[in-house]
């Protein structure tokens, strides 16, 4: 056999790697690589079937604010309707209580890891209620103002402590902030407020 | 010398390209493997509430996704225009919503389980009134960390 050499003509190859980078840009454009993001809250746990008529905890007038959310979506902050971008400052000014205002939570001392003695607002709650026909946009904007004015809050006593912010600190100094400013946002039991459903 | 003469025509060796696709390749599948593939069918419509201090949900394999929202033009006939819940791939009732989460909470790893987050995805014209009861089937679940997803605003 004289023709026994002759070897099957290859393939010009370098065109693969092309269609393979254009298989890798296709999936990297349709998968969606956008994460998640959200504001995280956490529920309280069910209260149990047997105690139905649980007594609620008794919590002083000044410790508590407020916050209704109505159908018309309109803010309520202790009665008195307000604008939503007013709500933040409020929340700070409640959290905070500058001037020990009588009228605002009180302060009681704790002993913080990293700061020593602190005045907190330690049992200050803030009631949020909507009705059933409140918009969700309405409701995360409200819970926005809130995560925000903690934020805002407990950025500021970093800054002050740590010279930065509260999302670069450690997980001790972190935990340390979270003692001064503790998130208490409590969400009544569902009820229905406008009548209409 | 013979050895160092120019005469033989440098020419660049050309480079073997043989094996890039197979780099190629190598990249892709670990990109498939990174980004989540749980893409649902989304048979309700729904756009994000707008929101400005979000955080990022970690780990995707923890998280479970409540949809909330209008259904789709093309289920309008048989569902109405009412507000329903989606889970998974399927439009269901809020009576269901517990018996979901017990099951998916099954399907972790027992370490994972208290980890469990809810992401609700819920339309920004939802009423309210459909996602207090769905939070309260949550609750009633024992999936108590949650998410409201919310999309970054922009000033």
């Amino acid at each position: 056999m004289a023709k026994k050499k002759k070897k099957t003509p290859s393939i010009n190859g370098t065109s693969s790697a092309d269609i393979a980078f254009m298989l890798l840009l296709f999936f990297l454009l349709t998968s969606s690589m956008d994460t998640d993001k959200g504001l995280p809250r956490r529920l309280p746990p069910p209260v149990p079937k047997d105690q139905k008529d649980k007594e609620d905890v008794d919590i002083k007038k000044r410790n508590l604010m407020v916050v209704l959310i109505n159908t018309a979506n309109e803010v309520l902050c202790n009665n008195e309707v307000i604008d939503i971008r007013q709500l933040k400052d409020k929340v700070k000014e409640f959290v905070e209580n500058p001037y020990n205002d009588e009228h605002r939570p009180e302060k009681i001392e704790v002993d913080v890891p990293y700061f020593g003695n602190m005045l907190v607002t330690k049992n200050h709650v803030i009631s949020l209620q909507n009705d059933r026909g409140t918009e969700y946009q309405a409701y995360i904007g409200v819970q926005n103002e809130l995560a925000a004015a903690y934020n805002e809050l407990r950025n500021d006593v970093s800054k002050k402590k740590f010279g930065k912010a509260f999302a670069e600190l450690e997980k001790e100094q972190q935990d340390a902030v979270i003692q001064i400013y503790p998130q208490k946002i409590s969400e009544a039991e569902p009820r229905n407020y406008g009548g209409v459903k | 010398m013979g050895k160092f003469n120019k005469s033989g025509g440098r020419e660049m060796p050309e480079l073997n390209t043989s094996s890039l696709p197979d780099l190629v390749f190598a990249f892709l599948f670990f990109i498939m493997m990174v980004t989540s593939m749980r893409e649902v069918t989304l048979k309700v419509i729904f756009k994000a509430p707008q929101a400005t201090e979000l955080q990022k949900l970690e780990k995707k394999s923890l998280i479970t996704f409540v949809y909330i929202g209008q259904p789709v033009p093309e289920l309008r006939a048989q569902m109405g225009s009412e507000t329903r819940v989606q889970l998974n791939d399927q439009i269901a009732e809020i009576s269901e919503i517990q018996d979901y989460i017990a099951q998916e909470k099954s399907s972790m790893k027992e370490e994972d389980q208290p980890f469990m987050t809810v992401s609700i995805k819920a339309d920004s014209e939802t009423k309210m009134g459909i996602v207090t009861d769905v939070k309260q089937a949550l609750r009633e679940a024992y999936a108590l960390k949650l998410s409201y997803s919310a999309k970054q605003r922009i000033n």
